[in-house]
């Protein structure tokens, strides 16, 4: 019998695996004496992780059994994931020290979101999907809680925990009425069904795999089920809500991408339909929201929202340019919004915590390369050339506008116009406004180092957007 | 005439079932005899000795009519239905592990394919018999002695299971009747015997473990009389306090059976040529044996404190379980 | 016969069911999902997966469910006191009548088709503990592998937010 365990097709979850267990045991053991040895070994397993993952670029092909696939498009989301996550984690000490709450569990934890992620993106099982959503999502509901001792934190965890498992729920009922009808829940199973049914979408097949989406949706925080993500990335720390607000989303567009695009499963004209009207929906009701916004946490909270919409945009127009465009909008998301919330994060030690809009003022003249860092992710997250955040958009919308979605794009980038305020309202701030009686900004190089990495990420990749697109298609391919 | 043929099965479990509770109260009233002997011949007095001349052999039927025609207390404080409920619960929590039990090759009431794990299922309804039974009385001991008898259970299930699943690996099955097959001819065949000495710690551990699982001393904290009057059945009396007692001796048999079972070679002899004598004889006289250690530790062992009890379950029992159930696996592999 | 069964064990399931949200003493809701349990794991029986019926009573109802007492009598819950009846809750009494309804509606309709997973016939040794053994450690040893870890975040998780102090 041949087995099939090819180790090597999951080196990169092995690893946060082996690392998570490895930065438990440092802190308890050595966490007396080194305080930060939980982070430094968290630090190296993630650029080890992240090396590994670059130098063993997925080929194709799957390993346990089609369970999981060893493609391009696995590497690529992979990458953006341990992005993400050294990025978060090299901001965070400050936080945590500050707060009282830094333990060795939140490495972990982060680590196993990782490891939950990767897997949803390299499912080839809506099994192995389920539990890497499940292993993110519990390790989300701990960590937006972590800070125990205030009341938002254990409310965005409650609230994200409750709706977090209903939703699970409309997730497992698809999967089981698929399961129902293919016998199996293998996607390639799935799609061998489906091209030989005589009626595809016939029986409970159509629910199920739209239930399916809808459980997916959650956790994109598409209106009408993003109620949670406000008060949820506002309660939770502020590290934490920087990676909430960016890595999971990724890893459930990678899986709706994985699900959706494989080869032979398709969801039907009725569904697009209401995927289109969802589309415009999260747009507008994201954007008018974080208009109304004074604290800079939750405009950015929202403006997460609208940004699911612009990638569901790119998700409808079901083509390799939008396909690629999506990869390369999510990757570059990623420094956008972790970049911007940690100068959120250092900016708001100024005022009274509660990340008023206020406490920008006078940036620019007080530290003008925090200043000038904020400007590059807000005019990133409006769609300003040259910046990364532009080339996303451009790709998303044009091959919408190839598709014929005109009206679709049409809406996408009035939206797009409307954001230009609550964003440039940030600038206005820093720039233009006189501050009152404001406390200094301290020193914290790890936050500073992270935004500048992000920064200059966006600037380089807005500059030379071609080498991660090229990439970005190549693992598109490998899907379609 | 009506044809009889299609109730057939439907017939033969009624019996069956009558017949499982008729015996069930046989042994409960001579186990509560043995009990009072057992204890009075380890402290040096001699039990019961009046009623029914010799050795006091009536003592248990008088109790029981004394039991049937005692008044019946509900307290009024209590939860009516729960509080009538329990009792019942706990008893058939205890009689439906009976269904298992072979008492021969073909005296069994269901050779289930999963019998091991079924009767690992059906105890853990005793617990919510018991929490039941504690929180309706709306009483503190029994509250705290149903508490602390649920939190026993639920730990020493674990090592219980652990321990019944390495006969089960040695067999390869889960199948009460298959099991024991596997013990013929004479005790060296006996699964306590193979694969020393693992086999013999499992049952160490699962004769352990499994006297914290029916609350026998010296892990009867849920009824310690010294600090909670009765524990969970300190507010019954008359019937339904028997029904406690009978699940209590139910169990006991149950616990003391299905060793017997995995561990001891079921209905086989010790020796072949002993086959002579019915299968049954041996098994409840196995069995009957192991009730009466159990007596004979609950007589000359003092109590555990409850830290203690966790200690023991998770720091002694679980890893050793845990340790013997990969050596036994890798014995099992080996041998091919 | 085995439809009496299912029709029996079914309705105890069902209305054992509605008895966990109805009651008001949350002891008596515990006790009714706990039969609600049983009689689905009764129903799992007859679909020849006794194994799967066994987990079910020794995991949820046997330690799960005592869980769920233990907190219920800890937290000392008293009856819930409700507000009476209001027109929102008339409104959301509706629209989950309507809803149910209209899935009633929708789940007679649709007509399974013949190819469909639904209807194949089931393999000799199906739901025996060998064959899901099998097919848990061979087939789907790696869900079974992160399934571990899940259960491993949840646990330090529920660490890390129940403890008082970490240290």
């Amino acid at each position: 019998m041949n087995y099939d365990y090819n180790l090597s097709a999951i080196a990169v979850p092995l690893i946060l695996a082996a690392g998570s267990v490895l930065v438990l045991l440092t802190d308890v053991l050595l966490g007396k004496k080194a305080k930060d040895s939980a982070y430094q070994t968290t630090l190296t397993i993630l650029a080890l992780a992240g090396v590994f993952c670059f130098t063993r670029w997925g080929t194709g092909g799957s390993a346990f059994f089609g369970q999981v696939y060893t493609d391009g498009f696995t590497s690529f989301f992979n990458l953006a994931f341990l992005t993400v996550g050294f990025l978060v984690v090299l901001n965070s000490p400050n936080y945590l020290i500050r707060n009282g709450i830094d333990h060795g569990e939140y490495y972990m934890l982060i680590l196993l979101a990782l490891l939950g992620m990767t897997f949803m993106a390299s499912a080839g099982d809506l099994l192995i999907f389920f539990l890497g959503l499940e292993t993110m999502s519990i390790c989300l509901y701990v960590l937006a809680g972590f800070h125990k001792s205030r009341a938002k934190s254990n409310e965005s965890s409650l609230k994200y925990l409750l709706l977090g498992a209903f939703f699970t729920g409309f997730l497992l009922y698809g999967m089981a009425l698929v399961y129902g009808q293919v016998g199996s829940t293998n996607l390639a199973e799935i799609s061998n069904y489906l091209a030989e049914a005589a009626n595809p979408l016939g029986g409970y097949m159509g629910i199920g795999l739209a239930l399916l989406l809808i459980g997916l949706t959650f956790k994109m925080a598409v209106v009408p089920f993003h109620f949670w993500s406000p008060d949820v990335y506002d309660g939770a720390p502020t590290p934490v809500t920087a990676f909430m607000s960016t890595a999971p989303k990724a890893a459930a567009f990678a899986a709706a991408l994985r699900i959706f695009y494989h080869p032979g499963i398709e969801l039907g004209i009725p569904w697009e339909n209401v995927l289109w009207v969802l589309a415009v929906l999260t747009m507008t009701v994201g954007n008018f929201a974080a208009l109304a916004q004074t604290s800079v946490k939750r405009m950015l909270a929202y403006s997460s929202i609208t940004h699911a919409g612009y990638l569901l945009v790119g998700f409808l127009a079901s083509n390799e340019l939008g396909a690629s465009g999506m990869l390369f909008y999510l990757f570059m998301y990623g420094f956008m919004n972790v970049g911007a919330f940690t100068i959120a994060y250092l900016v708001n030690r100024r005022g009274k915590g509660n990340y008023n809009l206020s406490d920008f003022a006078q940036l620019g003249t007080k530290s003008p390369m925090l200043a000038a860092l904020m400007s590059i992710f807000m005019l990133s997250l409006t769609g300003i050339p040259p910046l990364a955040g532009f080339f996303g958009k451009l790709y998303i919308f044009s091959a919408a506008v190839q598709e014929g979605y005109v009206w679709l794009v049409v809406i996408a980038v009035l939206n797009s116009a409307i954001s230009v305020f609550y964003y440039l309202r940030v600038m206005v701030m820093m720039y233009m406004r006189e501050g009152e009686d404001l406390a200094d900004l301290e020193k914290a190089p790890t936050v500073a180092i992270t935004a500048v990495i992000c920064g200059l990420a966006i600037l380089i990749f807005g500059l030379f957007p071609s080498p991660l697109l090229d990439l970005a298609r190549a693992s598109i391919i490998a899907l379609l | 005439m009506i044809a009889l043929e299609p109730y057939l099965d439907l017939i033969i479990s009624v019996v069956y079932v009558v017949g499982i509770v008729l015996f069930l109260s046989l042994f409960a009233l001579f186990a509560t005899w043995l009990e009072r002997k057992v204890a009075g011949h380890i402290q040096d007095r001699l039990g019961p000795m009046e009623t029914g001349g010799w050795h006091g052999w009536l003592q248990p039927i008088a109790d029981a009519i004394k039991l049937l025609i005692k008044e019946d207390i509900i307290p009024a404080a209590a939860d009516k239905k729960l509080f009538k409920l329990a009792p019942y619960l706990v008893f058939i929590g205890s009689l439906a592990g009976f269904a298992v039990l072979p008492f021969a090759a073909n005296l069994i009431g269901s050779d289930l394919n999963i019998g091991v794990y079924y009767v690992i299922a059906v105890t853990s309804l005793v617990v919510i018999g018991i929490l039941m039974a504690g929180w309706a009385s709306n009483n503190k001991w029994s509250m705290y002695g149903a508490m602390r008898s649920a939190a026993q259970m639920i730990s020493y299930e674990i090592p219980v299971a652990l321990s019944l699943l390495i006969p089960v690996m040695m067999a390869g099955t889960m199948s009460m009747v298959e099991i024991v097959d596997n013990q013929a001819g004479g005790f060296w065949n006996w699964y306590v015997f193979r694969t020393m000495p693992f086999s013999l710690i499992a049952f160490v551990i699962y004769f352990w473990a499994s006297l914290a699982e029916v609350n026998r001393a010296p892990f009867d904290l849920p009824e310690a009389e010294s600090e909670l009057v009765a524990g969970y059945f300190t507010e019954y009396s008359g019937i339904r306090w028997a029904m406690f007692f009978l699940a209590e001796y139910g169990d006991m048999f149950v616990v003391s059976a299905i060793a017997a079972t995995v561990f001891l070679g079921g209905w086989y002899a010790p020796f072949p040529f002993l086959d002579i004598i019915p299968g049954p004889i041996w098994f409840i006289g196995k069995t009957a044996f192991l009730v009466f250690v159990q007596m004979w530790l609950r007589w000359t062992l003092p109590r555990l404190r409850v830290d203690q009890l966790m200690y023991v379950c998770w720091k002694i029992f679980l890893p050793f379980s845990f340790a013997n159930l990969l050596l036994v696996g890798l014995w099992v592999v080996l041998k091919g | 016969m085995e439809t009496f069964f299912f029709i029996l064990f079914a309705v105890v399931a069902i209305f054992s069911g509605l008895m966990v949200i109805l009651k008001k003493n949350p002891i008596a809701s515990v006790m009714f999902l706990i039969l609600a349990l049983f009689a689905t794991a009764a129903l799992y029986v007859m679909l020849m997966a006794p194994f799967m019926a066994a987990i079910q009573i020794i995991v949820y109802a046997g330690a799960i469910m005592v869980l769920f007492l233990f907190v219920v009598m800890l937290l000392n819950l008293s009856k819930i006191q409700e507000g009476g009846v209001s027109a929102l809750k008339i409104i959301g009494a509706l629209v989950a009548g309507g809803i149910m309804v209209a899935i009633a509606v929708v789940v007679r309709s649709i007509a399974i088709p013949a190819d469909s997973g639904f209807l194949r016939e089931l393999p000799a040794e199906y739901g025996t503990v060998e064959s899901i053994g099998r097919s848990m450690f061979i087939t789907y040893l790696l869900p079974f592998e992160i399934a571990s870890f899940l259960l491993l975040a949840a646990i330090i998780g529920a660490v890390v937010l129940a403890k008082k102090k970490l240290e």
